[in-house]
């Protein structure tokens, strides 16, 4: 294991930032910590770093605990979201400034940063002041700098947040070709989910300072924990029913509700990509009038409201939606090809589960 | 919004250079008349009796003395109150504790205190008939009527110039790079000469120079506590009292020639930094105007 993170918490007075949060990353593993803003992600890549203390909990890096090891013992490179680069040193004097640190010979140093440049597209730039380098430069610059005395583990904070859209994509692919190539452990927090999905290979999802989910891209989208991860990863349609013989009923739609008490309130999810429509009223089992199209490129979102007056948003592709023939306003029938119960309480309303039986309360394949 | 164009043309043609005229006349004829033309009169006054007499003026052991005890509080009081600008402006700038607001307000303080009044403080404090006075007297240090009164009271009044200077320039330069230089191993000492301290430089040169001419300058803190024992405890301004009250006036123009001139070798170096500092700005400011 390259990291591990046992329930630590951090309090700033009375407010819980992180709430005993546990995980571990293996060797050479690219994780996103993803969530909204004020999560608790940011505290916990800086607690790996050391830059701040944890108020409770163990971390343990490369099997060796570090929680009470100051900043410049344990062996990390950070790269800030603003990058923070010295700015009255050159390239060559940023990146070399750790080695200097550890009093590496100048051959080696030189040598090194020259790799360095190499590997992140730097070269012919090593005299220029940071202030002379765009965007992404900068960023590069700054991952150099965090790479140059080989840490164990790479952390980066927000690392595409301050470059604009038009780049970003790229650098993206940029940090996952790296990645490939030199396999050190990265942890990256974002509040982009996909960002999230497209960079790593696990995300970590986090709200409220707790971990709510962590696993592969494909995972977290297609069986989140919960409402929350569920509504937090792309878009999700959520009906409420009541269960009574395993099948949940909202309104007009009846979802099936495995292993659900009768009487039992609950929650269920379906992506707009589940949903399939037909113009033809008696093709499927659901009724539905086409409210609204949203065009989006190759996708067009259709919002479809029932008798009963729920909403149902789907997505199908351009082609589909012309071989179809579906117009606006038009009677429809649709229906759900597979959801899921999705145990979280929504992230508006419900109380705060008690955070002992948290993990236990999310039932795995989403039933009851 | 062609309208608008219409009214700023035909106020451009009808106010501005009216306006502008006489704000640069009365801004420079305030200039001429208040600082260029006593400036000019110093040197004449100073020259008045011939070269022989403004020379001797200068090399009289008194003045030379003045000159040296000048010099002397610089050299004490501006490294102090760098040490001290640097320690207050890093706490201002990057810690969050209580009682910061009431830090800055204190900062200030000398600003708005006459400098008598905080000579007189001194006086009180230290001097014969002061709270400690006994007590120094007894051991016999002298505080008042000497150097070490001098120092305090140059201390006091130049205290500050360094700490308004960088808490500004620490507070936009934000605490980042410092942790960035901790994360890649660097211990405090290395941060501070490495990272910290030349990403402040201008703003520590500047205050450095105010804090210099203010303490090379001062005159109503220091003349308290001096008590003007010629040759030993008076400065430079001190000295340039003494002499015209004694009607040598000439010889007083040579020495307060010195210090005009003191004056203006500071105002040139300051003009050179704030120079040097915009044309790094500007560097910067096209650069990431053209950058990609």
């Amino acid at each position: 294991m390259s990291i591990v993170l046992d329930r630590i918490s951090k309090r700033f007075g009375p407010v819980i930032a992180v709430d005993s949060v546990s995980l571990s990353v293996e060797e050479g593993e690219l994780v996103a910590l993803l969530g909204p803003s004020g999560g608790g992600k940011t505290t916990i890549l800086r607690m790996i770093a050391g830059l701040e203390m944890p108020t409770e909990g163990e971390i343990i890096i490369r099997n060796r605990r570090v929680t009470d090891l100051r900043v410049q013992e344990r062996n990390i490179g950070f790269v800030f979201q603003n990058y923070a680069l010295f700015k009255h040193m050159n390239v060559f004097r940023n990146i070399a400034f750790g080695l200097r640190v550890k009093r590496w010979r100048k051959a080696e140093i030189e040598a090194r940063v020259g790799e360095l440049l190499h590997l992140l597209e730097l070269e012919g730039l090593a005299q220029r002041l940071p202030h002379q380098l765009s965007g992404g430069q900068r960023q590069r610059v700054a991952i150099a700098r965090a790479l140059a005395p080989r840490p164990s583990v790479l952390l980066l904070d927000e690392p595409f947040g301050a470059v604009d859209a038009r780049i970003r994509q790229e650098l993206r692919e940029w940090l996952v070709r790296l990645h490939q190539e030199l396999n050190v452990t990265t942890l990256f927090v974002t509040h982009d989910q996909e960002e999230a999905m497209e960079v790593a290979r696990r995300i970590a999802i986090f709200s409220n300072g707790r971990l709510e989910q962590i696993d592969t891209p494909q995972t977290v989208y297609e069986e989140p924990a919960n409402e929350f991860v569920a509504r937090f990863i792309g878009v999700m349609n959520i009906l409420e029913g009541q269960v009574h013989n395993g099948v949940a009923r909202a309104g007009d739609i009846e979802l099936p509700a495995p292993g659900c008490a009768d009487g039992a309130r609950v929650r269920i999810g379906f992506r707009p990509y589940a949903v399939q429509v037909s113009p033809d009223p008696g093709r499927y089992r659901y009724q539905a009038v086409l409210l609204r199209t949203y065009f989006m490129g190759i996708m067009h979102r259709l919002e479809l409201a029932t008798p009963s007056g729920l909403r149902v948003r789907c997505r199908i592709t351009k082609e589909e939606y012309s071989n179809l023939g579906l117009r606006d306003s038009m009677n429809v029938s649709f229906q759900i090809r597979s959801c899921r119960v999705l145990a979280g309480e929504s992230a508006e309303s419900g109380p705060a589960r008690p955070a002992e039986d948290r993990g236990a309360s999310v039932p795995a394949g989403g039933t009851c | 919004m062609r309208r608008h164009a219409l009214v700023a043309s035909r106020r451009g043609a009808e106010e501005t250079p009216l306006v502008r005229g006489l704000l640069i006349a009365v801004a420079l004829g305030f200039a001429g008349l208040f600082l260029f033309l006593p400036l000019a009169n110093v040197f004449a006054q100073a020259l008045s009796k011939g070269f022989a007499v403004y020379a001797a003026g200068l090399t009289h052991p008194e003045s030379l003395a003045a000159l040296r005890l000048t010099l002397l509080l610089a050299v004490v009081c501006v490294p102090l109150n760098v040490v001290f600008g640097l320690a207050a402006a890093w706490a201002v700038a990057k810690f969050e504790f209580r009682g910061k607001a009431w830090l800055v307000t204190l900062i200030d303080l000398p600003f708005s205190i006459s400098p008598v009044v905080a000579g007189l403080m001194f006086v009180v404090l230290f001097g014969l008939q002061g709270y400690a006075g006994p007590w120094l007297a007894a051991r016999d240090l002298q505080i008042i009527f000497a150097l070490p009164g001098m120092i305090l009271a140059t201390l006091f009044v130049t205290f500050p110039f360094v700490a308004r200077e960088l808490i500004p320039v620490m507070q936009a330069t934000g605490s980042e790079q410092e942790q960035a230089a901790l994360t890649l191993g660097a211990g405090a000492w290395r941060t501070f000469w490495h990272v910290t301290l030349p990403s402040v430089k201008w703003g520590l040169l500047y205050g450095v120079i105010l804090c210099n001419a203010r303490a090379m300058g001062e005159f109503g803190a220091v003349s308290v506590v001096s008590g003007h024992i010629a040759g030993v405890t008076d400065t430079l301004p001190l000295r340039v009292e003494k002499l015209y009250q004694e009607y040598q006036s000439a010889a007083a123009f040579s020495v307060a020639s010195l210090l005009a001139l003191l004056a203006l070798a500071t105002l040139a170096v300051k003009g050179i930094l704030e120079w040097k500092a915009r044309r790094a700005e500007a560097r910067a400011g096209a650069v990431a105007e053209t950058g990609p």
